[in-house]
């Protein structure tokens, strides 16, 4: 094993946080539940698969703000799960919830040791859920109305209040439809992925 | 939880049963996991507190809510060590966009509770007779304007059937050496309607004043059997395997040629974006082109190629309610209906329908799907998406139905078949029904992909 450990890929919290923020960075919900207009979007290549991006100033500089904090908290292992939640812009009643669970390998934030797996796998596993997230339109209920999304953080009580942010209710839905997607894990954030979504009453008739 | 961990320990202590199978989940030792709930990591334990403690709450005292009890149960839960997360969201919301909503109007889920089941008559309501039609699958002889007036191609004539007042007029005869006419396509407006002719060539008519307008060709080097509008652009897909993007108001009309196809173009669907193109070939192949990608030098034009049909594509349908679902259908040897997501190019779902599918039609109204079909029965039917489940099978074709077109109010289904008739179903509920729903803004060209 001795010399052959250097040839294999060494992950740190470093690179393990930025995988993850990447991650959410990258996420194409907004695109697929038409949250945002088509046009705003425009399709690059990640992860082997096109995705789509937004090009709209106010949702990239929100973003690029969350992201930045993410990894922050992602860094100090505080960060506990992300939840994505699209609400009804003229009733705020919340209709999906993608909830993004993450496990912290504590061993790592407190010793700052390494782990190993490579990039390649983590790429594979990150696909397949965003391959679900593209397919899941299939199953969801139409979102046939303008929508707005917010984005949750459930972090660590020990952690001070950054400024920009506040405390929120979890918005929550009331007897929910649960599907669970994929998970990907880079040995030390492992995520798993959840989406619930309202119960559609207008097919139980 | 916890308990699977000592599993394999007192494993050892009861006695084991030899060439006894071993349960199932004792291959999977360290989980006391089953194979329905293989993870419970991702649970949503914060809904469960919710209604465990929320919702009973609200139950037990909706208006007794002192702040000191809020206090006290908030103690509680912390003493409990219920309330170990904090939930944070920025202070500043995200973007919010005005959307133009054009589905809504369409979607009539709106009044949830109240949605009377609908009544499909399963005969049809009208039956005209279209001596001369050309039984020929890879054609696209009928089409439904958005002024409400049927287009039809017989032979070598197109004649006009107006809805409104069912007065027939013609449009025009094509000489023998250039016909027959292989294609008809209302442009968005309702007034104009191109013709695509055996020769190659496509003429363009004025049906309010009943000229011609122009000639396009020298683009096809055989039969053009597909036309598609979007807004000034005619797509046209050809024997020869093009498929061409016209703008009709220039000199030089050819704007973009997509190469991919090596049989003939039979189907030809814009998005009601007006951004993706999909074509389905006698090649068993379906191509998604992104018209911005049309002018790129690269190899490949096209967005996605789909290989899932194994005989020619010539259904294909956007969905209007979810902008990256698309449905096709193949033909005889393929007899599946299959629904893509053109985003990612995946195959969502296929099903064997048993029969050749000729034509798909999506419901403006429901969540719902039209196929018509050939051999054995020759019939329309109803599926409710997604389930799939079938809804109504309308018999009354004696032969395989070719084509199919929707009225603008999006009710009525006219169907030609190789019996030489044309039938109307009143199959996607009745016009007075959907009247109360909002109307569409019918901006000139804007919604046109969806007055088909």
């Amino acid at each position: 094993m001795g010399s052959r450990t250097i040839a294999k890929d060494i992950i740190t919290i470093r690179g393990s946080a930025a995988i993850v923020s990447e991650f959410f960075d990258n996420l194409s919900i907004m695109y697929n539940r038409g949250v945002y207009p088509e046009e705003s979007f425009v399709k690059v290549k990640k992860y082997g698969l096109p995705m789509l991006l937004t090009q709209d100033e106010g949702v990239k500089s929100f973003i690029a703000n969350l992201t930045a904090q993410l990894s922050e908290w992602l860094e100090a292992g505080k960060l506990q799960r992300i939840v994505l939640v699209i609400m009804s812009k003229a009733t705020s009643e919340v209709l999906e919830r993608w909830n993004f669970s993450i496990e912290t390998d504590k061993e790592v934030v407190e010793k700052g040791v390494s782990r190993e797996k490579s990039d390649k796998e983590i790429m594979r596993e990150i696909q397949a859920i965003m391959r679900q997230i593209a397919s899941s339109i299939t199953y969801l209920p139409c979102l046939d109305e303008p929508c707005v999304f917010d984005v949750l953080a459930y972090t660590d009580t020990d952690l001070a209040v950054p400024f920009t942010w506040i405390e929120s209710d979890p918005k929550l839905i009331a007897n929910p439809q649960m599907v669970k997607l994929h998970s990907f894990d880079t040995k030390i954030h492992k995520v798993d992925t959840l989406v619930s979504y309202k119960n559609d009453e207008w097919d139980e008739e | 939880m916890d308990a699977g961990g000592s599993l394999s320990t007192s494993n050892q202590t009861q006695p084991r049963n030899p060439l006894h199978e071993q349960p199932l989940h004792s291959r999977n030792s360290r989980q006391n996991l089953d194979r329905f709930i293989p993870n419970r990591s991702a649970m949503d334990f914060d809904f469960a507190h919710y209604m465990l403690m929320e919702a009973r709450k609200g139950k037990e005292n909706p208006v007794l809510s002192s702040p000191s009890k809020e206090a006290y149960r908030k103690h509680l839960a912390e003493a409990l060590n219920m309330n170990r997360t904090r939930i944070l969201a920025f202070k500043d919301k995200p973007p919010t966009v005005d959307l133009m909503f054009p589905e809504t109007s369409s979607c009539v889920n709106q009044p949830k509770s109240v949605k009377p089941s609908r009544n499909i008559p399963q005969t049809s309501e009208r039956t005209l007779d279209a001596p001369g039609l050309v039984d020929d699958y890879y054609l696209n002889l009928l089409d439904w304007g958005s002024s409400n007036v049927l287009a039809i191609a017989l032979g070598h004539t197109v004649y006009l059937w107006d809805a409104t007042n069912a007065s027939t007029s013609e449009v025009t005869t094509i000489d023998d050496e250039n016909g027959p006419i292989t294609s008809v396509s209302w442009a968005p407006d309702g007034g104009h309607i191109a013709i695509g002719l055996n020769n190659s060539e496509v003429q363009l008519w004025d049906t309010t004043a009943n000229r011609q307008l122009r000639t396009l060709r020298g683009g096809h080097r055989s039969r053009v059997g597909s036309l598609e509008w979007n807004n000034h652009i005619l797509t046209t897909g050809g024997m020869d395997g093009l498929i061409i993007n016209n703008d009709v108001r220039i000199r030089s009309h050819i704007v973009d040629t997509y190469r991919g196809h090596h049989r003939e173009v039979c189907g030809l669907k814009w998005s009601a974006s007006g951004k993706q193109l999909a074509s389905g070939g006698n090649d068993n192949l379906l191509y998604i082109w992104d018209r911005s990608m049309a002018s790129s030098n690269s190899p490949t034009q096209w967005l996605h190629k789909l290989e899932g049909h194994t005989a020619a594509v010539k259904a294909v349908a956007w969905c209007p309610f979810q902008g990256n679902l698309l449905a096709s259908g193949g033909g005889e040897g393929d007899r599946c209906i299959k629904f893509w997501n053109t985003h990612t190019g995946a195959c969502l779902n296929s099903m064997d329908t048993g029969s050749q599918v000729s034509a798909l039609l999506w419901s403006k109204l429901e969540r719902e799907l039209l196929s018509s079909h050939g051999f054995t029965q020759n019939q329309l039917t109803l599926w409710k998406y997604p389930s799939m489940v079938k809804m109504a099978e309308l018999t009354g074709h004696t032969s395989r139905v070719l084509f199919m077109a929707q009225s603008p109010d999006g009710c009525t289904v006219a169907s030609a078949a190789g019996d030489e008739r044309l039938r109307f179903w009143n199959v996607f509920g009745n016009p007075e029904a959907s009247k109360h729903a909002p109307k569409i803004i019918r901006e000139p060209f804007a919604n046109f992909n969806r007055i088909r």
